[in-house]
């Protein structure tokens, strides 16, 4: 089955979603730059598990939600989507923001989420290991704090991109104005919304995944969330960076499959 | 016509190589370039000068609020405010403005302007930024899609506090207050004039045209790039139904420069000009503008950042381009004053911002300039809007002043004393 855009509806707000593959039902929650549908690591996930990976409100083409303002709205609206979905216990894993908010989720209602992965989550915040400021990163720059191939990285980040045109550049700001105006309700000025008092609740089989060579949110944060977490174990690999879903997609989903 | 003498107290000593060697002027600026030993002289001297401008006849003065910004050494305008309101007399004293998101509980503004207004028997105008991105999110940690929420709040709660009799309770989603019940209130009722700055956005041009507050557009590129946007406005008041459009429901920030010919103004003022454009606004552009911080709307009409430097940056502009394309209004008094004309004509404004102290400009010439404005220029510019001369509504309307050192003599203060006793 490829992958499709639908849309679900949800007390709050219609969501967007993108849904393939058979298997067990897992749900991705994506990081601070979204997910497509053209996204290879859904297709990945897609290919193994019955995928259903939510876009938050004002990602690609869905719609805003301005009642949605801090962490509890976010965790609440994600499980008002596995609800709307139909879903009871799937896999919840999260990339970035996205496994900042499945962390929010799972220690909000632990025993609703048996199985819990984790790719290099936000949500905590280490003062000997400050996270780069993304909110005041400029696109050129990004390419470097995201990948540990930054060459390979560029053009991936870059393809198609054409700032030079106007047109293209007001777009660009608009969807950045949308996705990240919206991330940083929960990201900024420092992205903690004080959730390593709330680690203890997760009782769900935890997988941390994490790139070596992070360096958005580096490796630091992989130990702190593994002591957090009662029942979590950590998959360090080489050679990745903080897209580590992208440099090594195949290695995360065989990192998942940990989790039964 | 109202003339504001605004000063922005840049820090004059930002080295040669600036540009080169730092990223930005403001947010996360050098530390070590800050020296609190000079700072006292700087800040006295920017006081000299503001006390200057309201004894050679400017209506206000003027001043804002910057964080962490090498071209604002001025966090708390209403420090600055206080001291001004003591040391002068019937000139407006324009605060533009408090970023009332920023102030927790907001109330405190409230407070603070009713002081100012006491103090100075009535003199305040007061102004509301959402304040820039550098200022609010960066600096101050603001949420940027929330800011405009937080911020109409706290607008709200403001005006409500200083026009409610009785204690009230505060259920905001940003401030909750059980009792609010300011102490003291200001002298102008039902409050001080409000003027807010905005950068292009139909909801603020909305917002000033409902309440009656005057909308300024503080720019530092002048006013041929400003026309588009201005004229912006005006169709905006015009599509309200708005009762007239007077010019004073509109301000205008320009950077001039006054001497006896063209080229003696570009001999005297080029230097401290281009210290201005080229180290003062120096700023990295990653903290230009926060995703969230502008709406999807005020994006969309194409309005980019005012610290979005002209293509290809300051540097290259010549004294030339700077003064013709209007970035800097500059040269002999009549050079000025058509240029000042054109301004106030083809943007519609009543109020000016005359940026007079421009980057490090030593005292001596920032006072040649500013005396020569006063004499020369505003009495010429003073009847532009006949129509409108009676139009006070967005100006202070201050009470008989009081004046400072009002104690009577040691032995007058026996006498008295021993006559009570």
């Amino acid at each position: 089955m490829p992958l499709e855009l639908k849309t679900v509806k949800t007390h709050k707000t219609p969501v967007r979603y993108i849904e393939g593959g058979t298997g067990q039902p897992l749900v991705f929650l994506h990081g601070a730059g979204g997910a497509t549908i053209a996204d290879p690591f859904l297709a990945k996930l897609a290919a193994k598990y019955h995928l259903y990976a939510p876009l938050l409100p004002g990602y690609g083409d869905s719609e805003e939600c301005g009642q949605i303002r801090d962490m509890l709205d976010f965790t609440l609206h994600n499980w008002d989507v596995v609800e709307a979905l139909g879903l009871k216990n799937p896999i919840l894993v999260g990339h970035s923001m996205g496994g900042m908010i499945a962390a929010e989720m799972a220690a909000i209602a632990p025993n609703d989420v048996t199985r819990l992965g984790l790719i290099c989550p936000a949500g905590l915040w280490l003062d000997a290991h400050p996270i780069p400021d993304l909110f005041a990163t400029m696109p050129f720059e990004m390419p470097q704090l995201l990948f540990h191939n930054v060459a390979a990285g560029t053009a991936l980040m870059t393809a198609g991109m054409t700032l030079d045109d106007p047109k293209f550049l007001q777009a660009y700001l608009v969807t950045n104005a949308r996705q990240l105006g919206m991330a940083g309700k929960i990201l900024f000025p420092v992205p903690e919304r004080g959730l390593s008092e709330r680690l203890y609740r997760i009782k769900a089989k935890t997988v941390l995944v994490w790139g070596d060579s992070d360096k958005l949110i580096p490796p630091a944060y992989a130990h702190a969330f593994k002591k957090g977490i009662a029942n979590a174990e950590l998959v360090s690999l080489p050679e990745a960076g903080h897209m580590v879903t992208l440099e090594k997609g195949d290695q995360v989903v065989q990192a998942l499959s940990r989790l039964g | 016509m109202k003339f504001t003498w605004f000063n922005l107290m840049p820090w004059p000593y930002l080295p040669d190589d600036f540009r080169e060697k730092n990223r930005s002027v403001w947010v996360d600026i050098d530390q070590r370039l800050f020296d609190p030993v000079k700072s006292h002289e700087v800040y006295n001297t920017y006081l000299d000068l503001l006390e200057y401008a309201a004894d050679v006849g400017f209506d206000a003065i003027g001043v804002n609020e910057h964080h962490q910004n090498g071209y604002g050494i001025m966090p708390s305008p209403n420090i600055i405010a206080a001291a001004l309101s003591r040391r002068t007399k019937d000139v407006g004293l324009v605060v533009l403005g408090n970023s009332i998101a920023l102030y927790n509980p907001p109330v405190r503004v409230a407070e603070e302007f009713a002081m100012l207004d006491c103090i100075s028997g009535g003199r305040l105008i007061a102004g509301f930024p959402v304040g820039t991105s550098m200022d609010t999110n960066f600096c101050y940690g603001q949420i940027p899609a929330l800011t405009r929420e937080k911020y109409q709040e706290a607008h709200d709660l403001i005006i409500k506090a200083w026009t409610t009799r009785d204690p009230f309770a505060w259920n905001g989603r940003y401030t909750k207050l059980r009792h609010v019940n300011i102490w003291p209130r200001p002298i102008q009722q039902p409050h001080p004039p409000i003027h807010i700055p905005g950068g292009g956005s139909v909801e603020t041009y909305d917002f000033c045209i409902d309440n009656t507050y005057s909308y300024s557009y503080l720019s530092f590129s002048g006013y041929i790039r400003a026309k588009a946007l201005m004229d912006g406005y005006w169709k905006r008041v015009a599509e309200r139904n708005t009762p007239d459009a007077s010019p004073y429901r509109a301000g205008f920030a320009q950077t001039i420069c006054v001497a006896d010919t063209d080229a003696e103004a570009e001999r005297l003022y080029k230097e401290h000009v281009d210290y201005f454009y080229n180290r003062c606004l120096h700023v990295y552009p990653g903290f230009a503008d926060a995703p969230g911080y502008r709406t999807i709307k005020t994006i969309q009409t194409g309005a980019l950042s005012q610290y979005a430097p002209p293509k290809g940056g300051y540097t290259n502009l010549s004294w030339k381009q700077l003064t013709e394309e209007g970035h800097v209004i500059a040269g002999s008094p009549e050079t000025v004053r058509q240029r000042m004309e054109e301004l106030c004509k083809s943007l519609n404004v009543g109020n000016i911002f005359c940026l007079m102290h421009v980057g490090n400009m030593p005292k001596e010439k920032c006072m040649y300039s500013t005396k020569l404005f006063a004499e020369k220029v505003i009495p010429k510019l003073r009847n532009m809007f006949p129509d409108y001369k009676n139009d006070e509504r967005f100006w202070c309307h201050p009470i008989k002043q009081v004046k400072p050192g009002s104690l009577p003599t040691e032995s007058k203060a026996r006498e008295v004393v021993g006559a009570a006793r």
